[in-house]
C-alpha cells in the first residue's frame, strides 16, 4: 500500500528552488499568462461608439532607426575583433534573409532545424527517463542494474513473479 | 486617404523643404475602407502632425521608404533621444543603484545596474566613472528622462556593456553616422580595405575608434571626419594615399 502511494515527491520538495529549474519553459508560460489573465479581468473598458472604429491615420516616429534600417553600431574589420565580427554576421543577417527567395528562406529554415543525431540523443534519454518513470519500485533496481540489454531485463522480472507465487 | 496622397509626396521625394511648408491636408476616409493599413501614413523626423495637415519642422531633403514612410533628411549635430537607439554614453556619476550617464543629450540618462547582462543583487557589473557604455534607450520621451539599457528584451548583451580601453572617442555630427550605419555604405566598405580596425558609431554623433598602433588609430580619426565634407573622388584619391602610406 505504502509503496504505490509514494510514487511523487512533496510539494514542499517540489517548490524548493533547484526543483523549480528543471521546469519546462511552456509550464513557466502558462503560469505568466495566468498571471497576467488575472490582472486584465479587473480593468474597465468603455464602448464609445463615434470612436470605437476609428484607428489613427498618420503615426509619428521620432527615431531614424525604422526609416533607413540601419545596422547594428559595433564593426569590426580584417578580424581585428573576432567577438565582433561574428556579432555583426549574427545582427545584420536578418536583413539580408529577407532579400532572399522564399525557396532560400525554407532552406534556412532547415539547416538551423536540430540535426538527426542531436535528435536521437535527445529521444534517447527521454525513453530512459520514461522507463524509469512508469518502473515500479520492485523493478527499479533491475532496470538499473541492466541498462544495457533489454531482453535480460524482461527475462528477469516474470521469474521473480512466478517464484513469489508459491510461497503466498 | 487615396493613393493621391502619396502621389502628391512622392512628386516631392528628394526636394529641399523648409519649416512650415505644408506637405499636405487630408481628409479622413469613409467608412468601409477595404484596406484600412494601407492608408496609415508614417511621419518621420523632421515631419509634424497638425489636425489633418503634415507640415514640416526641420530644413532637408524629403525621403521616402515604401511603403508610406516620410522623413526629412537634416544636418546636425545636437543629439536629441529616441527610443530604440543606440548610442556611446559616458558615465558621470552612481548614485546608489542608478548610473548618470551622458548621451549628448539636454538631460542626462540613466542605466540601472540591472541592466547589464547576469547583473544581480549579489553580482554586480565593474563600471567606474568616466567609463564608456554602448547602450540602447528603452524610455525616451520628452516628457521624462531617458534611461538606457545594456541588454536586449531576451536578455543578452549582443556586444553592449562598458567597453573601451586603448582607443579613441571622438564627436562627428549626425548625418555622418547615418552614413556609416546605411546598410551597404561605401564608406564603411572603403574603411574595411585599409587595415585592421574596430569601430564603435553611436547614434548620438560618438565614434570609438581603435587599431593595432596609434598612428593608425589617429589617421582612422582623421579620415572619419574628414570624410564627411568630400565627395567620392576625393576620398578615393585620400584612401589611396593613405595605403600607400603617403601620410
Amino acid at each position: 500500500m505504502a509503496n504505490d502511494g509514494g510514487a511523487k515527491l512533496s510539494k514542499n520538495l517540489l517548490r524548493m528552488k533547484f526543483m523549480q529549474r528543471g521546469l519546462d519553459a511552456e509550464v513557466k508560460k502558462q503560469l505568466d499568462e495566468e498571471e497576467k489573465r488575472i490582472i486584465s479581468d479587473e480593468h474597465w473598458f468603455l464602448d464609445l461608439p463615434e470612436l470605437k472604429a476609428k484607428e489613427n491615420h498618420i503615426i509619428e516616429e521620432r527615431s531614424f532607426v525604422p526609416c533607413e534600417d540601419l545596422v547594428y553600431g559595433r564593426m569590426s574589420f580584417k578580424g581585428f575583433n573576432p567577438d565582433v565580427e561574428k556579432l555583426m554576421l549574427l545582427m545584420n543577417a536578418p536583413r539580408e534573409e529577407e532579400d532572399e527567395e522564399e525557396e532560400d528562406e525554407s532552406m534556412n529554415k532547415m539547416e538551423t532545424d536540430i540535426t538527426d543525431e542531436e535528435m536521437a540523443k535527445r529521444y534517447q534519454s527521454l525513453v530512459e527517463s520514461m522507463r524509469k518513470k512508469f518502473a515500479k519500485k520492485r523493478d527499479r533496481s533491475a532496470v538499473s542494474n541492466k541498462e544495457d540489454v533489454n531482453c535480460n531485463v524482461t527475462d528477469d522480472i516474470r521469474p521473480k513473479r512466478a517464484f513469489m507465487k508459491p510461497q503466498d | 486617404m487615396d493613393s493621391s496622397v502619396h502621389t502628391s509626396l512622392l512628386e516631392r521625394i528628394g526636394d529641399v523643404v523648409l519649416p512650415g511648408d505644408l506637405l499636405f491636408s487630408f481628409s479622413p476616409p469613409e467608412a468601409g475602407d477595404a484596406n484600412p493599413k494601407a492608408d496609415r501614413l508614417i511621419c518621420g523626423p523632421g515631419l509634424r502632425r497638425s489636425g489633418a495637415e503634415i507640415r514640416v519642422c526641420r530644413a532637408g531633403v524629403l525621403k521616402h521608404k515604401q511603403p508610406n514612410m516620410y522623413w526629412v533628411n537634416c544636418q546636425q549635430r545636437r543629439y536629441v533621444p529616441a527610443k530604440g537607439e543606440s548610442v556611446i554614453g559616458i558615465v558621470t556619476a552612481k548614485s546608489g543603484d542608478v548610473f548618470k550617464v551622458d548621451v549628448g543629450g539636454s538631460e542626462q540618462a540613466s542605466l540601472s545596474y540591472l541592466a547589464f547582462e547576469g547583473a544581480t543583487k549579489r553580482n554586480r557589473p565593474n563600471v567606474q566613472v568616466g567609463d564608456l557604455v554602448f547602450g540602447q534607450f528603452t524610455i525616451a520621451n520628452k516628457d521624462m528622462e531617458p534611461e538606457l539599457v545594456c541588454i536586449d528584451s531576451c536578455g543578452r548583451a549582443n556586444g553592449m556593456g562598458v567597453f573601451g580601453g586603448d582607443g579613441l572617442l571622438f564627436k562627428v555630427s549626425l548625418g555622418l553616422v547615418r552614413r556609416l550605419l546605411a546598410p551597404q555604405s561605401d564608406l564603411v566598405s572603403d574603411l574595411e580595405k585599409m587595415f585592421p580596425c574596430e569601430m564603435v558609431v553611436g547614434m548620438n554623433g560618438r565614434v570609438w575608434v581603435k587599431a593595432r598602433t596609434v598612428q593608425h588609430t589617429l589617421i582612422l580619426s582623421n579620415l572619419l571626419e574628414a570624410c564627411e565634407n568630400m565627395s567620392t573622388a576625393q576620398r578615393h584619391t585620400l584612401f589611396r594615399r593613405v595605403a600607400d602610406g603617403g601620410i
